[in-house]
C-alpha cells in the first residue's frame, strides 16, 4: 500500500530495494555529499560515492585478530561488518590546520582557516560506530571546550543508520552495550530484509530531518510482520557475536593491577605502531605544532591525529613519561576500559572490533582483560 | 640562528658517499625555491651552482656517508665551519646501502668490480656521519622528503625545534586513509618499525614498506620479525629487507643477525 503520510519520528516504512537508489538521489538533492561504504584497497572502507552501484552489493567480510578478507555473499548492500575505518576522520580529520598568525606593521594578526564545511550524509552507520559518536561528542563538543571543526561537521552530517545483519569474529558490541541494534542519535535507521521472496528495507525516521528526507521516499506502510522480521534481524546479529568481553569488575580489575606481568607479555607481541588507536572510532588525542614559512610572515598551529603508542605524544620535561610498550599499552587499554569512567562517565570502548582485526600482531583487547581476569581467578 | 634583515644566514651543502638523491629533493622544491633563495644565502651547493663562498656558514646539509679516508678529514673540517650540521638521507644517517659493505671483506668487492683494484682507496666500512662528529638534527629517507627539508631548513633558520614525527610509518598510513596491506591482503610490512615522513606511499600502491627512512623511536624488532614470518617470509628474506638502505641502523642490523648473514 502506497502511502504519502509516513513522516513522523519513530515512524517506519517500508522502501523496496529497487527504490533504494531514490534514497541517495534525495540527499544528494537535499545538497549532502553521501559517505558510504564502498571497496578500495581490499576492504570496505566509507568513502563519498555518487551512485548506488558503488556501493559493496553482494559483499561481506571475514575478519579475525590481525587478518581481514573480503568474500562474495548474497546480495545485500549492507552484508559487510563495521568498515576498515570508521566515520571518525569525517568528524575529527586527521589533520587541520587551527589558525595562521601572519606578520603585518603592528606585529601579527591571527586568522581563521576559511574552510568549506561539508555537508555530509553518512550512509550505513552501525549501532557501535552511532555510539562511538556520541562518546566523541562527550570528548570534542564539549561545550566548555568545544573542537569548532568537528561540532560544526557534526551539526552539518545526517546519519543514516544500518542495523547489523551479521556480526563479525571480531565484534562485542553486545559486551559493551553497544549494539548490534541502533537506538538514538540517526536520522534514519534502515534495516536490511532478505528472504525467498523479498528484498526491502525497513526504514525508521529518527529526527525531523530523517522526516523530510523520509516524505520524499516511495515508502509503504510497516507491517507489524516487517517490524518483526527487523527484530528479528537485530536478535540473530546478537546472539552471532564474535567475541565477548566481561566488564563485570573490569574497572578495577585494570586499574588495580598496573604492575601485573599480563602487560610485559603483551608488550612482547606489541609492534607500538598506533594502528588500534587511529583504527579505533573513539580514540580522540591529538598533538598540536606551529610551523612557520622561510620568510617568517606566517606562523600556522596545525593539530594532527597522535597516539598513546608514540614515544613522543608523552614527552614532558625531563623525558617521555612512557617509554617502554607495556605502559603505553596499558595506558591505552585502560584508557578506553577503565579510566574513561573516571574522566567521562562512560566506557571509552564500543566493541567495534576494529583494534582487533587492523593489529598487524593481531593482539585483542578482550583476550588481554580475559588473561588478567583467570590469572587472579582464586580457584 | 638569528635571521638578520640585513645579512642572510649562509647555507652550505656537501656531498660524502651518496647518489645525490637527497640533494635534488632541495632543488625539487622548485615552487619554494625562490623564496629559500630569497631567504637564505646559498653559499655552497655545488650540484646547483660553481659560485662557492667560503666558510663559516651558518647551517650545513650533509648528505652521503663516509666510505674514505679523505671524507673522514673532510667531514671534520665541514664540522670546523657550520654553526649547525643536519645530515640528510639514508646515506648520512645510517650509512646507507653502501654499508652493505660493512658485513663483507671490501676487498672482494672491489676484485669484482674493478679491473685494477690497486687504484681504490677506501675504508672498509660506510658508516653514518653522527659516528665522526656532533650532529645537530638528521633527516631521515631514502631520499628525504623534499617537504620535511624545508620544514628542517626553516626551522634551523628561526632556531626552533623542527616539526618531525618519529613515530611509525602504520600512523600516516592510517591519516592518509589507506588500508593496511598486511592485514587485508597479507603482504609483509615493514610500517610498524620505520619512522614516519614519506607519508606511507608504498602501502597506498598496494606494498608493503621498505624501510627506507629507518627505525621509529621504539622500534619493536622481534615483534616485527614475528609477523613477518607469520604472513610468510622466510628467514633469508627477512635478514634481506631489513638489509637495505638503512642496514647500518642498529636495531635493523641487529635483527638482521639474528634472522643470518648475507652469506646465508
Ligand atoms: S577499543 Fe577496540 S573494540 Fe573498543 S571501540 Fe576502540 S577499536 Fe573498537
Ligand atoms: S560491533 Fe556490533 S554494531 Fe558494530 S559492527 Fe559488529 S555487530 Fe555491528
Ligand atoms: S596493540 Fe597492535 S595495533 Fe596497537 S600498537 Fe600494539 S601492535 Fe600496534
Ligand atoms: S600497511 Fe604497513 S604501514 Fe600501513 S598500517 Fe599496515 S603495517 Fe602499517
Amino acid at each position: 500500500m502506497k502511502t504519502d503520510a509516513i513522516a513522523q519520528i519513530g515512524e517506519s516504512g517500508v522502501l523496496a530495494r529497487s527504490d533504494f537508489a531514490k534514497l541517495l538521489s534525495t540527499l544528494q538533492d537535499e545538497g549532502y555529499a553521501v559517505v558510504g561504504p564502498t571497496i578500495r584497497g581490499g576492504a570496505v572502507v566509507y568513502a563519498e560515492i555518487d551512485d548506488e552501484s558503488e556501493l559493496p552489493i553482494g559483499w561481506t567480510d571475514e575478519q579475525e585478530a590481525g587478518t581481514y578478507r573480503l568474500k562474495r555473499s548474497g546480495v545485500a548492500l549492507f552484508g559487510y561488518v563495521a568498515g576498515a575505518q570508521s566515520w571518525k576522520p569525517n568528524l575529527f580529520q586527521p589533520q587541520r590546520t587551527l589558525w595562521t598568525a601572519r606578520g603585518n606593521a603592528d606585529g601579527f594578526v591571527i586568522e581563521a582557516v576559511a574552510e568549506d564545511m561539508p555537508r555530509q550524509a553518512f550512509l550505513g552507520v552501525r549501532a557501535c560506530e552511532l555510539k562511538a559518536i556520541s562518546i566523541q561528542d562527550h570528548v570534542l563538543a564539549d561545550p566548555a571546550n568545544p573542537e569548532s571543526d568537528y561540532v560544526a561537521r557534526r551539526q552539518e552530517s545526517f546519519i543514516v543508520a544500518v542495523n547489523c545483519a551479521k556480526a563479525g569474529a571480531t565484534c562485542f558490541c553486545v559486551s559493551m552495550d553497544a549494539g548490534p541494534g541502533v537506538e538514538a542519535g540517526y536520522d534514519l535507521a534502515l534495516t536490511e530484509l532478505i528472504d525467498d521472496v523479498r528484498h526491502d528495507f525497513l526504514v525508521e525516521i529518527g529526527s525531523p530531518r530523517g522526516a523530510s528526507i523520509a516524505a520524499r521516499l516511495p515508502l509503504t506502510t510497516a507491517s507489524g510482520g516487517d517490524i518483526d522480521a527487523a527484530e528479528a534481524v537485530v536478535s540473530e546479529t546478537a546472539a552471532g557475536m564474535g567475541r565477548t568481553l566481561n566488564t563485570v569488575g573490569l574497572k578495577s580489575l585494570l586499574q588495580d593491577n598496573p604492575d601485573h606481568a599480563q602487560w610485559d607479555d603483551v608488550a612482547a607481541r606489541c609492534l607500538s605502531c598506533g594502528n588500534c588507536t587511529f583504527a579505533c572510532p573513539t580514540c580522540f588525542c591529538h598533538s598540536t605544532e606551529d610551523v612557520t614559512t622561510i620568510d617568517g610572515e606566517v606562523a600556522e598551529r596545525q593539530q594532527r591525529w597522535d597516539s598513546c603508542f608514540s614515544l613522543d605524544f608523552s614527552y614532558i620535561r625531563g623525558g617521555a613519561v612512557r617509554p617502554g610498550v607495556a605502559s603505553r599499552y596499558r595506558q591505552w587499554m585502560t584508557h578506553k576500559l577503565a579510566n574513561w569512567f573516571d574522566q567521562f562517565g562512560e566506557s571509552g570502548c564500543v566493541g567495534c572490533g576494529r583494534c582487533i582485526t587492523w593489529c598487524p600482531s593481531g593482539i585483542d583487547i578482550t583476550a588481554e582483560a580475559a588473561a588478567i581476569r583467570d590469572s587472579l581467578r582464586e580457584d | 640562528m638569528k635571521k638578520a634583515n640585513e645579512s642572510r644566514p649562509k647555507l652550505a651543502v656537501w656531498k660524502f658517499a651518496s647518489c645525490d638523491g637527497c640533494q635534488l629533493s632541495i632543488l625539487d622544491l622548485e615552487d619554494e625555491l625562490l623564496a629559500l633563495a630569497s631567504e637564505i644565502e646559498i653559499a655552497y651547493f655545488l650540484e646547483a651552482t660553481q659560485t662557492a663562498s667560503d666558510g663559516p656558514y651558518d647551517l650545513s646539509l650533509v648528505e652521503g656517508s663516509i666510505t674514505t679516508a679523505q671524507d673522514l678529514e673532510r667531514i671534520k673540517t665541514v664540522r670546523r665551519q657550520s654553526k649547525a650540521l643536519v645530515t640528510i638521507g639514508a646515506c648520512a644517517t645510517s650509512g646507507g646501502i653502501q654499508a652493505l659493505r660493512n658485513f663483507r671483506d671490501v676487498n672482494d668487492f672491489l676484485a669484482v668490480v674493478y679491473a685494477d683494484p690497486g687504484y681504490i682507496d677506501t675504508l672498509a666500512t660506510s658508516t653514518p656521519i653522527a659516528d665522526h662528529v656532533a650532529v645537530d638534527f638528521e633527516l631521515r629517507g631514502c631520499p628525504v622528503n623534499k617537504y620535511q627539508l624545508l620544514e628542517v631548513v626553516t626551522a634551523f633558520v628561526f632556531g626552533r625545534k623542527p616539526m618531525i614525527a618519529a613515530h611509525s610509518v602504520c600512523m600516516e598510513c592510517k591519516m592518509r586513509g589507506n588500508v593496511c596491506v598486511t592485514v587485508a591482503q597479507g603482504i609483509p610490512c615493514l610500517g610498524p618499525v620505520t619512522q614516519a615522513g614519506c607519508g606511507a606511499i608504498c602501502p597506498a600502491y598496494d606494498r608493503g614498506c621498505y624501510g627506507c627512512y629507518g627505525p621509529q623511536d621504539t622500534p619493536a624488532m622481534s615483534a616485527m620479525t614475528d609477523v613477518l614470518d607469520a604472513h610468510g617470509m622466510s628467514r633469508r628474506d627477512i635478514q634481506r629487507i631489513l638489509s637495505t638502505f638503512n642496514a647500518n641502523a642498529t636495531p635493523f642490523l641487529e635483527e638482521s643477525q639474528r634472522h643470518g648473514t648475507a652469506d646465508d
